[in-house]
């Protein structure tokens, strides 16, 4: 059961400029106006009464994988919040540069906002609206970790999170098409078709380092027979770092044009793939801040498509997967969308061997990547992956070497895990496992 | 000592029932004006099924993942919370002030369990104080004033108990009793004993976005 | 509305083509397109060798390609796709492609009588636009949202205009990058972000929403900041009919969406959401999509709310030719709808498509889809129901509605008097 013993490295100051720079601009002034116009602008109700009810009785500790892996009370939920909100409202902003350093590394580097927590305290305290209100703070300070906040700013600039400029996209797409039409030749990814049925939508990631997972995704359109598009401009991201960040209003711009290209496409619903912060903030965050209560256009995770693609019998496995797999249930489309039940029908119809790992579904332990914690970048990767030795056990303590985690920030944070931890495991989507089960009729192939 | 007696009896009683009720309303009702000023989507996504749901299971023992993982802490909280608030109301003494006062009268403890019930409240306390030394994630997070709500809620479940013995001159804890029931009612709008009316709506609120919004537990 | 009065309105039925049948002819046909006047359909196909071309009417144009996407007709019933040979992209008008080529061609947009066509375009990882077949003397880091007049003298593009290496996270804000370009020349003043833009009808000027370091939204106008900074933006337009210059955009500011007009508030009220603002063909109205509160959606026509909100979406705004109606699509509980002055035609659809108005503005009409099935609804009132149909367009005297639609693999053009729906 016990993890491979890994020397953790001792402790040492991780310089991030981003950070750096950031406080070194600071001055107490600045910090408690700006901190000042968010608690009368922007914080109202909740947060006092949030603060107000907290009996501070350490019942969310054990809900945190930071805690549970280093075990001492600073990486505690509420240990968290004590060092950052409760501070910052005691001394009503009067606070120095070097603590909002602090609170910065804490809220974006110590806490992956996946509402394990939230969960877990007696009162329903949503711990995780807490930690990004700090970063919203933070943002407000301009000190945020350098990678994420270049990925904020790509997101501003080009409406995705990597760079992408608008030709790379419909190339890369076009080139997809053509390396699947060997296989399929009657594939298409069909760009701004109007009145489809299904507007796709990606992250940044995928044109830009896995465009295979666009390959694969035209193909199980095909095979399903699927009426489907995929937009020629902005708006084909769904993901979204600025909520991350703290950048509201750049996420509300990301959303909107996402939300925009597939009312303008005229499509009945959004099918997003696997990626999990994308889903929450196309589903219960940016959409919110815009002032739609649910999104505007339905937005359905690969991992639903694909369980009703299955029911509907749309598409058939010709073969099971023989070795053992685990599942990896991640926050925001678990806790955030209560997909486990659809995606155990999925490993079952797909897999011959399922093992549980545990604690599972709305328990699962995180992976310690999301929330924007994996997009700060290098620095940080250590200190990630050594704040989630209780992930390791987890998984180790499955025995298989199969994980399948239906999300891109899931993915990086095991991937490091399991190769750090020495594990001998590897990662799936379940669109991989698809591509290796799935039946592609005869008609279709080349 | 009669005049002492008096007063606690009678105006600081009625003082503490303005400032418990008019604090507590004047609690919730700023904090509902302010939440349907600024975070009026809140109230849009409130659901009765899952707000009662989520009650349900955070208000029954060992219902919740994380009850199950803490039992003592369960079993002491539970005990705890019950003792605390039947106590009081079922007590014969208290009932019987309320019939001089007002001729209301209900079912009542009997004595001897009372008695044992106040020991829990206070048992309880003494393993809240200790969990509060002896736990680092609960140590860290503990400042002065949780010492001081410990305190003011252990504070009348003592002198009644010292009180009812009559271990001690029985007048002076009379007056010291009604006191400290009186301090605790007085704190509760306004310290994090409040979480005795919020309770029910943080949860709510967390149970109708889990189960309203994202389909998923919160237990 | 000039050029559909040069248009057939007079036969009745006219069957144009067969799209069914091109599978025939070729190894795959995409979906079809029709061109304005309904006299042509068309779409890309692709030959047994793997090369693509457009089939109109049932007959491939000349030159084939070795790639082609993006199939469009303008205004002035020309055919245009995007099409590649030997590596190298352009456009292509009714089969003839320019002869400039680029590394990439993409986002075709034309004036409003269709004379001018231009397209983005990349060459050697450098951005612009060419128009009519001519690139842009200054090309850019990259290109954001781009605009033409209604005339198609001028375009303007939001323009990245300073390189920026990975990881320049103070360069970005601090800096800037960003800027405008009219006409391929750059607005000397740099910004953070250059988002929606808008040329006033003249040509004269071009408003564009940008932000200023991470916090100061607000509108610059040929290169000058309006003086107040919101908390965010949103794109503006120019107030039509009017020598003076005056952009209008939604601005946010504390937690709260309103319009604004050279930076100066122009309603009282304030809003959740507001956007998609648009001005009556005579610039005298002003309406907006406006979210009164969390979760509800309507329409704001100079400040004043119509009397139904609708719960998920408001789009398509538009504007009667008098100015004096007003429509917009909405979405409602999971259903869509036609609103027209604030109230519902009482049919619900699975999709609506934008509402068109007859020339004097009595009649309102629109591609509708129920159950797989399309149809006209003109005033409420459905036509039948076809495979595929496009949008309507009504004649100059508004008794006639063109209806271009697809029954049975066929392609059918038809003049419909008002009276038959």
């Amino acid at each position: 059961m016990a993890v491979p013993a890994t020397k953790l490295k001792e402790k040492k100051e991780i310089i991030d400029v981003g950070l750096e720079e950031g406080a070194a601009r600071l001055t107490y002034e600045k910090i408690e106006q700006v901190i000042n116009r968010v608690i009368t602008g922007e914080m109202a109700a909740r947060m006092k009464v949030y603060v107000d009810t907290c009996i501070h009785c350490g019942m969310c500790s054990t809900a945190c994988h930071y805690y549970l892996s280093h075990g001492t009370p600073e990486w505690a939920p509420v240990g968290k919040v004590k060092q950052t909100m409760w501070e910052i409202l005691e001394k009503k902003g009067k606070v120095s540069p070097e603590f909002i350093k602090r609170a910065s590394i804490i809220a974006s580097t110590e806490c992956n906002v996946c509402r394990r927590c939230s969960m877990y305290c007696p009162y329903g305290i949503d711990i995780a609206y807490i930690m990004a209100t700090v970063r919203r703070i933070c943002h407000l300070l301009g000190v945020t970790p350098q990678y994420i906040q270049d990925t904020a700013h790509s997101h501003s600039a080009t409406m995705n999170q990597m760079w992408v400029k608008e030709d790379e996209w419909i190339d890369t797409l076009q080139w997809q098409e053509g390396e699947a039409q060997a296989e399929l030749p009657s594939l298409r990814i069909a760009l701004d078709k109007e009145g489809a049925d299904i507007m796709y939508s990606v992250i940044g990631p995928e044109p830009k380092f896995r465009a295979q997972l666009i390959y694969q995704a035209a193909i199980l359109m095909t095979a399903a027979g699927v009426d489907w598009t995929m937009p020629a401009g902005p708006g084909w991201d769904n993901s979204d770092m600025a909520m991350f960040t703290g950048d509201f209003e750049i996420m509300g711009r990301v959303k909107r044009t996402h939300f925009e290209a597939a009312a303008n496409l005229r499509v009945k619903k959004i099918v997003m793939g696997e990626c999990g912060h994308a889903f929450r903030s196309v589903y219960d965050v940016g959409n919110r801040w815009l002032g739609w209560k649910m999104p505007p256009i339905p937005v359905i995770h690969a991992t639903q498509f694909y369980y009703e693609l299955l029911k509907e019998g749309k598409i058939k496995i010709a073969r099971k997967l023989k070795e053992p797999v685990t599942l990896h249930d991640p926050c925001n489309i678990v806790r955030g969308r209560g997909l486990h039940e659809m995606m155990r029908y999925l490993v079952n119809a797909t897999c011959e061997n399922f093992v549980e790992m545990y604690p599972n579904r709305e328990q699962n332990h995180c992976c310690c990547a999301g929330g924007g914690v994996i997009n700060c970048g290098p620095p940080w990767k250590t200190k990630r992956v050594e704040s989630n030795s209780i992930k390791a056990e987890q998984l180790a303590a499955t025995g298989v070497h199969i994980c399948i985690a239906p999300c891109h920030n899931c993915h990086g944070g095991l991937d490091d895990i399991i190769n750090t931890y020495k594990l001998n495991m590897h990662t799936m989507f379940f669109i991989d496992v698809l591509m290796k089960t799935m039946e592609i009729p005869d008609s279709l192939k080349a | 000592m009669q005049g002492i007696y008096e007063f606690v009896r009678g105006p600081l009683l009625w003082v503490t029932f303005v400032v418990f009720i008019g604090g507590s309303l004047y609690r919730l009702i700023s904090m509902y004006y302010l939440a349907r000023k600024k975070e009026a989507f809140i109230f849009s996504y409130l659901s009765l099924k899952y707000s009662l749901r989520s009650i349900l299971h955070w208000i029954i023992p060992f219902a919740s993942a994380n009850m199950r993982q803490r039992p003592i802490m369960t079993v002491m909280s539970f005990l705890f919370h019950i003792c605390l608030l039947v106590t009081p109301i079922f007590l014969l003494s208290h009932i019987i002030l309320w019939d001089e006062s007002w001729n209301l009268s209900w079912w009542a403890l009997p004595d001897w369990i009372a008695d044992i019930m106040a020991l829990v409240v206070i048992g309880a306390c003494i393993f809240f104080f200790f969990r509060r030394q002896i736990l680092p994630e609960v140590k860290y997070v503990t400042s002065t004033a949780d010492y001081v709500i410990l305190a003011i809620t252990a504070a009348p479940f003592i002198t009644g108990f010292l009180a009812y013995h009559q271990w001690i001159e029985y007048r002076t804890m009379l007056i010291l009793h009604i006191l400290s029931g009186e301090t605790m009612l007085m704190a509760i709008p306004f310290t994090r004993l409040v979480h005795m009316f919020y309770f029910w709506f943080t949860r709510a609120y967390m149970g109708s976005e889990f189960g309203g919004v994202r389909h998923a537990r919160d237990w | 509305m000039s050029e559909s009065k040069k248009w057939d309105w007079d036969t009745s039925e006219e069957l144009i083509a067969t799209p069914s049948e091109w599978k025939t002819k070729f190894a795959r046909v995409q979906e079809p397109y029709v061109g304005p006047d309904g006299k042509k359909v068309a779409a890309i196909v692709r030959n047994e060798d793997g090369t693509y071309t457009a089939c109109v009417n049932g007959e491939a144009w000349e030159n084939t390609y070795d790639n082609m996407w993006n199939l469009k007709f303008g205004p002035d019933g020309r055919l245009t796709a995007i099409v590649s040979e030997a590596g190298e992209w352009t456009l292509a008008v009714d089969g003839v492609p320019w002869e400039n080529k680029f590394a990439y061609v993409w986002d075709t947009k034309f004036n409003e009588d269709g004379q001018t066509i231009a397209v983005k375009i990349q060459q050697d990882t450098r951005y612009g636009v060419a128009v009519n077949d001519q690139p842009w003397e200054n090309s850019f880091e990259h290109i954001g949202k781009y605009v033409m007049t209604p005339d198609g003298q001028h375009v303007a593009a939001a323009v990245q205009a300073v390189p920026l290496r990975e990881a320049e996270v103070f360069k970005f804000k601090d800096e800037g990058t960003w800027t405008v370009a009219v006409d391929g020349n750059a607005w000397e003043k740099i910004f953070t972000n250059v988002w929606g833009l808008d040329c006033s009808p003249d040509g004269k000027h071009v408003a564009a929403e940008v932000r200023m370091g991470l916090y100061d939204y607000t509108i610059a106008m040929d290169g000058e900041m309006w003086p107040e900074k919101f908390n965010c933006v949103w794109e503006p337009v120019f107030r039509p009919k009017t020598s003076e210059a005056l952009a209008t955009a939604p601005v946010r500011a504390a937690g709260k969406w309103t319009l604004a007009v050279n930076g100066k508030p122009v309603w009282d009220s304030k809003f959740v959401q507001c956007w998609h603002q648009t001005y009556s063909p005579d610039g005298r109205k002003l309406a907006a999509i406006v979210a009164p509160s969390f979760g509800q959606w309507t329409v704001a026509i100079d400040g004043k709310l119509w009397a139904t909100t609708f719960n998920e979406l408001v789009q398509d705004l538009t504007f009667s030719p008098d100015g004096k109606r007003l429509a917009a699509i909405a979405k409602d509980d999971g259903h869509w709808k036609m609103v027209v002055d604030g109230t519902p035609w009482p049919a619900m659809y699975d999709m609506v498509w934008p509402p068109v108005f007859s020339p004097d503005g009595s009649k309102v009409a629109s591609k509708v889809e129920k159950g797989g099935k399309y149809t006209i609804a003109l005033n409420g009132k459905p036509w039948r129901e076809c495979e595929a149909i496009w949008n309507p367009v009504f004649s100059p005297d508004g008794k006639k509605v063109l209806v271009r639609s697809i029954e049975d693999g066929k392609y059918y053009r038809r003049i419909v008097p008002v009276s038959e729906f």
